[in-house]
């Protein structure tokens, strides 16, 4: 283990686009912490990377995004301050149930924004104070713009989205870089089942190599497959009048 | 609903595919359903990977646990494949201490097929080498199996095609090698007088195979190239080449299903007798080549099963025992007669296996791949006919056709592992299209 490694702090050490974070920048010579709610299925993700890269050494802590009041002891106990953090916590939840269980749609807004914008904001003071970081959160082209079919999941995202961006601004002049990575559809186990079109699915691997290249070249909100760019402003640019009556 | 097939695309059957993510997933789902089995890579020939109701999807478990590299134990989920194995440890200078043809296989595949590769005459099968299994039953308990633990339920699942449950995880021995090379030596053999002496020859090198040209006739019938191999030490290595060279396998691919007139007896014949030809001119003179062309020439191009086209094709691998060699004179004879040709074919002399049900055992093995048609399957099992009036029996991970006289001719301790099946509740509940056509 190198004493001069950089330490990454990764928010949501279970998911799928998680792992394969975590994988990368483990092979690039970082420590890795990966934060979970379960940490028993992250400790199988850490222990995949540390017997396939010996010099890996990734660890676990216990972290559950909607247990705000927790975040204060959870950021005193690291060591050291990671130099980046990234956050991939997301819950995809379902959008019919949201409709009809306010404790569902609770959750999803809360998972997917409130607990992921606290959790950086605080975390964001303490980089300021120390000089400098990294903060990267994973959105959703789903929060360009609401549709009927996950509109509980992408107002979140949308809020989450709007919360990067004005960090930010505000810690622009602070040296401290936040970026937002919109993934689009991504092969996952949140996405198993569906039938996604091949040409505008990414795989984690992708992803983690998107957000991996910004501590390279910082960029301020990426798409990991460009031609979402392309397809995001189009579905944006439709008027409202005709967008409501459509089938998204 | 998903079409499924194995890697010979032959029988297409149609069936849902469940996917778990983690062990828990997979033992409450091996408990829950009916008439399932595991699936890996999909890399068996015929139906043992498909469920005679439902088949589970084991990929989902693909995490390494551990490794000691003091011991060369690799501890990891049974969805691990042995392309990730190698890709991770031998640039550590690890390697399987036994690999199958291709690399596309995972962990729990390799198990349930007992698979075998080019030192099996030395060093046993895939099985040999498994220290502990961590099987999941259908009465929803997760059992450890070893020499020492539950050793009659690990006998029966290495080998075992995935009739005992469906396995988590396992501990593998890896080997020690200095290189990723292998130095292959080349003999050629006129006929298979000469070939089968030349195999016994050459016993002594930790890898022997001999590739076979099952169309040439008459005095050539059997003619052979037999390759030996070894791990390259790094004293041995030519001057400037790296110790642990990474695959460079992958780049070309079968785009799509060839049309069937492609392959013909003619444009076999033509490639069969080339590659001996060539192969021939080598002979005598030390290759060093990497590890992926001497151990999976075929994974070089991407989805070959295509070449085959749309009728698909089956892959038959029997076993001679000892001193029955003159049926094995006679099956190439009927190949040959029938003009029924196979793009490389493979001989190789098998020591006996330690798995209940696994399929070598102390002779000849003849492998080849033959396109789909009527009259192939007849005289397949016309063969199979020959193969089990010789004492032999029909390798499971290939097979697709076999008769269950074949099959309970060829396996002796079937009764033994049918008990135990009863036993542990998997029969009926733990299925698989093969298990349901040989009556399992």
């Amino acid at each position: 283990m190198s004493l001069t490694a950089r330490h990454l702090l990764l928010l949501g050490g279970t998911s799928d686009i998680g792992r394969a974070v975590a994988k990368h920048y483990a092979d690039n010579g970082w420590q890795v912490t990966l934060a979970a709610r379960d940490v028993e299925a992250a400790s199988r993700n850490a222990a995949d990377i540390n017997t396939r890269q010996p010099d890996a050494g990734v660890a676990v802590e216990g972290l559950d995004i909607l247990e705000t009041e927790s975040f204060v002891s959870f950021l005193d106990a690291l060591h050291p301050l990671p130099d980046t953090v990234v956050c991939v916590v997301g819950m995809l939840g379902d959008q019919e149930q949201a409709e009809t269980d306010p404790d569902h749609a609770t959750r999803i807004m809360r998972t997917n924004y409130e607990g992921p914008a606290l959790f950086l904001d605080m975390i964001a003071a303490r980089f300021v104070s120390r000089g400098y970081g990294m903060i990267i959160g994973v959105s959703s082209v789903a929060g360009d713009r609401g549709r009927a079919s996950n509109y509980a999941y992408g107002s979140a995202k949308a809020g989450f989205t709007a919360f990067l961006s004005g960090l930010r601004n505000r810690l622009a002049t602070k040296n401290v870089h936040v970026a937002t990575v919109k993934p689009g559809f991504v092969e996952t186990r949140m996405t198993a089942g569906m039938d996604l079109p091949g040409a505008l699915t990414a795989k984690p691997k992708d992803v983690a190599e998107r957000i991996a290249g910004i501590e390279i070249r910082p960029r301020d909100v990426i798409y990991v497959l460009p031609v979402w760019r392309l397809v995001m402003f189009v579905i944006r640019s439709i008027p409202e009048p005709i967008f409501k009556k459509l089938k998204l | 609903m998903r079409d499924l097939s194995g890697w010979g695309r032959y029988p297409r059957t149609s069936g849902p595919l469940g996917m778990v993510s983690d062990v828990d997933d997979a033992a409450v789902a091996t408990a829950l359903l009916s008439g399932v089995v595991a699936r890996g890579l999909g890399r068996s020939y015929g139906d043992a990977a498909i469920g005679r109701e439902t088949t589970l999807s084991a990929t989902g478990l693909d995490r390494m646990q551990s490794f000691d590299p003091e011991t060369g134990i690799l501890a990891a989920e049974a969805g691990v494949s042995l392309a990730e194995i190698i890709e991770t440890f031998l640039p550590r200078g690890f390697f399987p201490k036994v690999v199958p043809g291709t690399r596309f296989v995972t962990i729990g595949g390799m198990i349930a097929s007992d698979v075998h590769g080019k030192n099996q005459h030395n060093d046993g099968t895939f099985g040999d080498h498994v220290e502990w299994i961590m099987l999941a039953l259908p009465d929803h308990r997760v059992l450890r199996c070893s020499r020492a633990e539950n050793p009659e339920i690990f006998a029966a699942t290495i080998g075992g095609m995935g009739l005992t449950g469906t396995i988590l995880s396992a501990g593998i021995q890896l080997k020690r090698v200095e290189t990723g090379w292998i130095r292959q030596k080349t003999h050629a053999a006129r006929n298979l007088d000469e070939a089968i002496r030349c195999l016994q020859q050459t016993e002594d090198a930790t890898y022997t195979v001999a590739w076979i040209d099952v169309l040439a006739r008459g005095k050539s019938m059997g003619r052979s190239l037999i390759l030996e191999g070894e791990h390259e030490t790094l004293s041995d290595l030519p001057w400037g080449e790296i110790p642990f060279p990474t695959s460079k396998f992958g780049r070309i691919s079968v785009p799509m299903e060839m049309p069937g007139w492609m392959l013909n007896g003619a444009s076999i014949r033509a490639f069969n007798a080339g590659y001996y030809l060539n192969g021939a001119r080598h002979a005598g003179r030390d290759r060093v080549v990497t590890w992926d062309a001497y151990f999976f020439p075929l994974d070089g191009i991407g989805n070959w099963n295509r070449i085959y086209g749309r009728r698909g094709f089956v892959q038959h691998q029997c076993v001679i025992p000892e001193g029955a060699e003159h049926v094995l004179f006679e099956i190439l004879d009927r190949l040959s007669a029938a003009g029924a040709g196979s793009f490389l074919a493979v001989l190789k002399r098998l020591a006996p296996a330690s798995g209940l049900m696994s399929f070598p055992m102390k002779g000849l093995t003849l492998a080849l791949d033959l396109p789909v048609s009527p009259e192939n399957l007849t005289l397949l099992t016309q063969i199979d006919g020959l193969v089990a009036g010789a004492g032999g029996r029909i390798y499971l991970a290939k097979d697709a056709l076999q008769s269950r006289d074949t099959f309970q001719a060829g396996y002796p301790d079937l009764d033994r592992f049918c008990r135990l099946r009863d036993d542990i509740g998997a029969r009926g509940r733990i299925a698989s299209k093969l298990s349901a056509r040989l009556g399992l």
